[in-house]
């Protein structure tokens, strides 16, 4: 800590009053941290000063270290070495309880929800109860009990002092019927006891009213949009992240962790979360906001802390740094943060979409009749609010959606190439060369009629009979896993980054072979390429991990995402499509995966490019199509559209106006705001 | 003689409302405790063991005292059904081995041990004790159909049917409840909600697992009136089985107990010869069949079972 503030004091004389007033005690100081995953040093000895009524950002890349770090804070580990200290306090954090007990919140990146709850099951979930004190209970019916005799006793006394025999032998009836019933009272007080005990820990109706007060208290103070009763699993992802939010709230925090919660948002979302947190820091609570988006960073914190491969770096006032600078800090070198694009070579149609319709899971139109060509040796970006029909897209062309109506014409690039038998067989060649789609090399037509199946296999497997043109065909009658050896990949990037296209418990190597076992002759897997691969990947890519045998849910987020991107990039494909590919990543992997983009392109792959970031959208892509509402608003040139241009596309909804109006004008807005930013 | 065919399934569901009670609880804190029918056998040989000590202290079968003899069958059913769920416990909890695999080796070790305990018992004057268990008031079996088809059971039956209300009423309804089903649905957020997890699984397992054992010592001492005829292994498949019925309800449960007590008891009611006698013994695990297929195709999450069923948990796994 020390250094630390020596070091903000010599960058900031100006703010030196500032600096004093915070100075007096950090709501939470983590000193020389040091953690251990077996071989790998995730956190070594990292500081830490987190003020009361501010936002920190933490920085750094992927598998820098941040959110092992925030997950000590909040006793999902415990540090190897190194000391916590909350409001100058030492404590140790063992468990999540322990957290909560030092009013520590942590809003994780795969919500820690439990999906047949409610909301308010959730939020009250885990909450002890008001502890009965035992003695305190027997005191008070004790007093009852000692306060009932001494009344009693009272009556006796005045009645004693009287002279009256028969008064006072009344009175003593009706003194002792009094200490009756108070040992009564005592004794069926103390059995029932055990029972009210229990019926205190078990209110047979948890949500009582005080419960749900305290949460609507939260709700109205904050300015949360959330339906208590509603069960986890219906709701989005936005709704998801705002139980957390409350939970931690309900349960007293006053440090609030959030790691990564604008990954998964839409823009509007992330207005409405980040006007949330500004409330919560202006009511005093210090927050640590863990994200990848420099503009954000920008825009919500009031200091940045910066992490580089489990190392602290440093500290900085986000008032007196830029994008590039924190980059610096953050890469540990100078960052080069263009993209090249070099005009495509001889675009030939690869995919053409006619009049494709796709419902989704309610029967709704989630691709509305939507008409386009995707070239091959271009970048075709899909741009448009996240839920606007990116992914069936994605997912009927590559046969994982049912298709309402419509065609997916295929050219397969097969010019002038001889054919195999890899997709065919004996019967199947004989068809295509009766309907004359073969020619020797010497340019003469095939012609199989009269010939045994032996010969056509000695031609077929000299390379004698090639193609005239490029084979179409409609995939729609395709099986996905046809589609797949047809060259046409999808590599998804979904919210769940392992849910699909990667199995969590193998290793990277065994997920390599997912995609190549099928290819073997023998039925031994041939396991050298697949490590080949991986190795290969590991090297190009830096991926952060301890071997090629490590299980890929042991890796860090970004690092799953680098393995699975280039694990579709290395099958040399013929159309890729990549939806989301760095979301969640840092810069520099990020570029990493744009440059593979733009290798694949130059190689004369059709590439399919999902992104969220306009500017990078504009940059990369060769056109861009833009999706609002299922439908096709535009196709643009990305040398040539302005932001803004897109920007109207992408809410301009065809038809249903009604139910849309606010969100777009919420979304014109945040546009806006980029643009002037800019 | 429909009356008697009433009576006798609900004293034979007895057994297994026990054991699909004790799982539910397990499950429902998210194991899959497949040592059921061995721990069940345990809770009958402990109820033995404990039968027959009570028995070496007492010269004149006159003296027994049904309600000591009750209790210490009670007990030592539970001690020794709760020490094979806190095997079980820590094989899968604290080692994190396979449940299904622990909960089959629970199986086989626990019918193993049955099976070698057993002749060692002395049995004689079970009889007594067995009358201990299957008293009730006197005089209820002449006071009408009413009387008879609910008042004259053995203590233990009314114990089961309340233990399974209280249990679904707590599941359902308690605070605690609300913990064991976030443990079972979804450790982590558990977890990290401040629960102690491992705590909750513990207690689950060998409170589950003592119950279970209730169904054997019931099986023994009322149902087979002290003579050990034959194992209840079959039985205790039931109680897994029972489970799945009742979508880990265990008021359901006591429905459809006494379902599967009539269909496993019927033939002993209709004559329809032995090889359909066999045939309607399979009708419950058909019938678990059909409910697994229904509760699939209505596709509520509230009807599937705990989502991290057969999972085991580690704070610091990613």
């Amino acid at each position: 800590m020390e250094t630390n503030v020596t070091l903000e004091e010599n960058k900031d004389i100006q703010n030196e009053n500032l600096e004093q007033e915070k100075q007096e005690v950090p709501a939470i100081e983590l000193r020389g941290i040091t953690k251990r995953f077996g071989e790998v040093l995730a956190n070594n000895n990292v500081d830490l000063t987190l003020y009361n009524g501010e936002i920190l950002a933490m920085l750094g890349e992927n598998g820098s270290g941040k959110t092992t770090l925030m997950n000590m804070i909040s006793g999902i580990y415990y540090p190897d070495e190194g000391n916590i200290y909350i409001n100058g306090k030492e404590v140790q954090i063992r468990s999540p309880q322990d957290a909560f007990e030092n009013h520590i919140g942590m809003i994780h990146q795969h919500f820690k929800l439990v999906d047949v709850f409610t909301a308010a099951d959730n939020i009250i979930l885990g909450d002890k109860m008001v502890k009965v004190d035992n003695r305190k209970v027997l005191n008070s019916y004790f007093s009852d009990y000692r306060g009932a005799i001494s009344s009693a006793k009272e009556v006796r006394d005045a009645a004693l002092a009287q002279g009256d025999a028969k008064r006072r032998s009344r009175i003593y009836a009706k003194y002792l019927v009094q200490r009756q019933r108070a040992y009564a009272k005592v004794a069926l007080k103390t059995a029932i006891m055990p029972l009210l005990r229990f019926w205190e820990r078990n209110k047979f109706n948890y949500l009582a009213r005080g419960r749900a007060e305290a949460i609507e208290h939260y709700i109205k103070k904050f300015g949360f949009d959330i339906d208590l009763s509603k069960k986890i699993y219906d709701m989005s992802v936005s709704e998801k992240q705002t139980v957390e939010i409350i939970k931690v709230l309900y349960r007293g925090a006053n440090i609030l962790i959030l790691d990564e919660p604008t990954a998964v948002l839409t823009p509007q979302e992330i207005k409405k979360l980040f006007a949330v947190l500004k409330k919560m820091r202006d009511d005093g609570k210090a927050i640590i906001i863990i994200t990848h988006k420099l503009n954000e960073v920008m825009e919500i914190s009031d200091r940045v802390s910066v992490l580089r491969k489990g190392e602290y770096i440093g500290t900085v006032k986000t008032s007196e740094t830029n994008e590039k600078a924190l980059t610096e800090m953050m890469v540990g070198k100078k960052v080069d943060l263009n993209i090249e694009r070099k005009d495509p070579v001889n675009p030939k149609p690869r995919l053409i979409i006619n009049n494709l319709t796709i419902l989704n899971k309610e029967g709704r139109k989630a691709i509305d009749d939507a008409s386009f060509t995707i070239n091959g040796g271009e970048i075709l970006g899909i741009a448009g609010i996240a839920g606007n029909g990116q992914k069936e897209l994605l997912e009927g062309i590559a046969g994982l959606q049912k298709v309402e109506s419509g065609e997916i014409i295929f050219h397969n690039p097969k010019e002038n190439r001889p054919v195999t038998f890899f997709h065919n067989d004996i019967s199947q060649i004989r068809t295509k060369a009766a309907m004359g789609l073969f020619h020797y090399p010497d340019g003469t037509p095939v012609v199989l009629k009269g010939k045994s199946n032996g010969e056509i296999k000695k031609l077929v497997n000299n390379e004698q009979i090639l193609y005239y043109e490029d084979e179409i065909i409609d995939l729609r009658d395709k099986k996905p896993r046809e589609i797949q050896e047809l060259g046409i990949k999808l590599s998804f990037v979904p919210e769940d980054r392992l849910n699909m296209g990667l199995v969590g418990n193998m290793s990277i190597v065994d997920n390599m072979l997912l995609r190549s076992y099928r290819k073997g002759k023998t039925i031994f897997v041939n396991r050298k390429k697949p490590k080949n691969l991986a190795d290969n990947i590991i090297d190009n890519l830096e991926v952060v991990t301890p071997s090629d045998q490590t299980p890929v849910r042991r890796l860090s987020g970004g690092n799953v995402q680098k393995v699975l991107v280039g694990r579709e990039i290395s099958s040399s494909p013929k159309v890729l499509m990549a939806a989301y590919p760095v979301r969640g990543l840092d810069i520099n992997s990020s570029y990493l995966i744009y440059n593979l983009l733009n290798e694949q392109k130059a190689k004369n792959v059709a590439v399919v490019y999902v992104g969220e970031d306009l500017d990078v959208l504009l940059e990369l892509c060769d056109r861009i199509l833009v999706l609002c509402g299922g439908k096709i608003t535009g196709i643009v040139d990305g040398k040539t559209a302005k932001k803004d241009e897109i920007g109207l596309l992408m809410t301009k909804h065809v038809g249903k106006e009604n139910d849309s109006t606010q969100e777009n004008k919420e979304v014109e807005e945040v546009k806006e705001d980029g643009i002037k930013e800019d | 003689m429909f009356l008697t065919f009433i009576h006798s399934a609900i004293r034979f569901s007895t057994t297994f409302l026990f054991g699909s009670t004790g799982e539910t609880i397990t499950e429902r804190a998210g194991h899959l405790n497949l040592g059921i029918p061995g721990i069940m056998c345990l809770g009958a040989v402990g109820g033995c063991i404990g039968e027959s000590l009570y028995l070496k202290g007492i010269t004149d079968y006159a003296q027994i005292n049904g309600f000591a003899a009750v209790i210490i069958g009670i007990l030592f059913a539970m001690i020794f059904a709760g020490a094979g769920g806190l095997i079980y416990a820590f094989l899968t909890i604290t080692l994190r081995s396979n449940q299904n695999v622990s909960g089959l080796a629970m199986t086989t070790f626990g019918v193993g041990l049955t099976n070698f305990l057993i002749p060692q018992v002395n049995k004689t004057g079970f009889y007594y004790i067995s009358v201990c268990f299957t008293n009730y008031a006197p005089g209820a079996d002449k006071a009408g159909w009413f009387s008879e088809l609910f008042l004259t059971y053995g203590c233990l039956v009314y114990v089961a049917i309340v233990l399974a209300i209280l249990v679904a009423g707590l599941i359902k309804r308690s605070k605690t409840g609300l913990s064991l089903r976030a443990v079972g649905e979804n450790p982590a957020a558990a977890d990290a909600a401040g629960i102690n997890v491992i705590r909750y699984k513990y207690v689950a397992c060998v409170l589950g697992a003592a119950i279970a054992g209730l169904g054997g010592l019931f099986f023994i001492f009322d149902y087979l009136g002290g003579n050990w005829e034959y194992t209840i292994e079959s039985l205790g498949w039931l109680s897994i089985a029972l489970v799945i019925f009742s979508v880990w309800r265990p008021n359901i449960g006591i429905a459809g107990s006494i379902f599967f007590g009539a269909l496993f008891i019927l033939p002993a009611y209709v004559t329809v010869g032995f090889a359909y006698n066999e045939l309607i013994k399979m009708i419950p695990y058909l019938v678990t069949i059909i409910v697994l297929i229904a509760t699939s195709l209505l596709n509520k999450k509230e009807t599937q079972p705990p989502a991290s069923l057969g999972i085991p948990y580690f704070r610091e796994e990613r």
